[in-house]
């Protein structure tokens, strides 16, 4: 274990921020982009169901 | 009669639309436990390196998207080869799926470089070849779909982006042979299939287990939004209308 508590491990050696802004980033974007997606095609499904109502 | 399984069954947007929706939860869910084990290793197994401190911790996510980054550029470049060569509507679809994908890596791995040189090097950033090819990376992925975006016939739009995406190809070994060409600040390659690797097992398995975490996420999300390009492109046809009605628009 590398880590005697929750302070410890936060601070990761002094280099807390570059670390939790590397992973903080990435985990944000990769969230968002799913959730993007989904919209995407929920959007693309509404759009085919009018179409093809009209037709 | 029978219906046989061929070389393009799953060439046909609909068969892929019903076989990637059953495969996605799948993959999240492989997405998901490989990125825990790999944080878990990472984090609470691997030690604090000797020269970096726990800095170097960033490789775990850096290193796989900086793979995942070129390897998705290549995958692009080659559907959409297929795409053109054939006039493959599937493989048009999947190469333009790709391509926000490739281009979110590679901001992540300029991104978390960048939050690794400030504490290693001293600096966020230097024009230094693997950092300028990398750079050069996200703007063939930002011009592609630029591209693509700008032309309206559909068609043309993908032949376009084809010859800038296989043109654009020739950077990825650029980037990957960068360290060993030029003299750079960045460090050259930590695994290679000739040498035994320069890092702590543990460590390792950790890096590892975080690309098979970002490879799951890519199949995944890139089958999504291909699967939202299928219902966009085919919404005149009787399958998506039965689609539609069925489950409802949502």
């Amino acid at each position: 274990m590398n880590w005697n508590s929750a302070g410890e491990f936060f601070a990761m050696g002094g280099y807390g921020l570059y670390v939790w802004g590397a992973y903080g980033v990435t985990l944000v974007l990769m969230l968002a982009e799913p959730l993007l997606v989904r919209q995407r095609h929920a959007q693309a499904r509404r759009a085919a169901a009018s179409t093809q109502e009209e037709s | 009669m029978q219906t046989r399984l061929r070389l393009f069954t799953f060439a046909s947007p609909m068969r892929f639309y019903r076989l990637s929706g059953a495969l996605i939860p799948w993959l999240w869910a492989a997405c998901l436990l490989l990125s825990a084990a790999g944080l878990y290793i990472g984090f609470l197994v691997a030690p604090t390196d000797a020269t970096q401190g726990d800095a170097y911790r960033i490789i775990f996510i850096h290193v796989p998207a900086a793979w995942m980054s070129m390897v998705l550029y290549l995958v692009m470049a080659g559907w959409a080869a297929v795409g053109w060569a054939f006039n493959a509507r599937l493989a048009s679809m999947t190469a333009r799926a790709i391509a926000p994908t490739g281009a979110l890596f590679t901001f992540l791995a300029l991104w978390t470089g960048s939050f690794w040189g400030k504490p290693t090097w001293g600096t966020w950033w230097v024009w230094d070849a693997r950092l300028t090819s990398e750079l050069i990376l996200l703007f063939l992925y930002l011009g592609y779909m630029a591209l693509v975006s700008a032309i309206d016939d559909t068609r043309r739009a993908d032949q376009a982006g084809a010859l800038v995406a296989v043109v654009g190809a020739v950077n990825v070994p650029i980037i990957y042979f960068s360290v060993k060409w030029w003299n750079t600040l960045h460090q050259g390659a930590t695994i290679s299939a000739t040498a035994a690797p320069k890092m702590a097992h543990t460590m390792l398995t950790a890096m590892l287990l975080m690309t098979l975490a970002f490879w799951a996420y890519a199949f995944a999300v890139v089958f999504m939004r291909t699967r939202a390009i299928v219902i966009e492109r085919e919404q005149q046809t009787e399958w998506v209308g039965e689609l539609v009605h069925a489950q409802g628009a949502r």
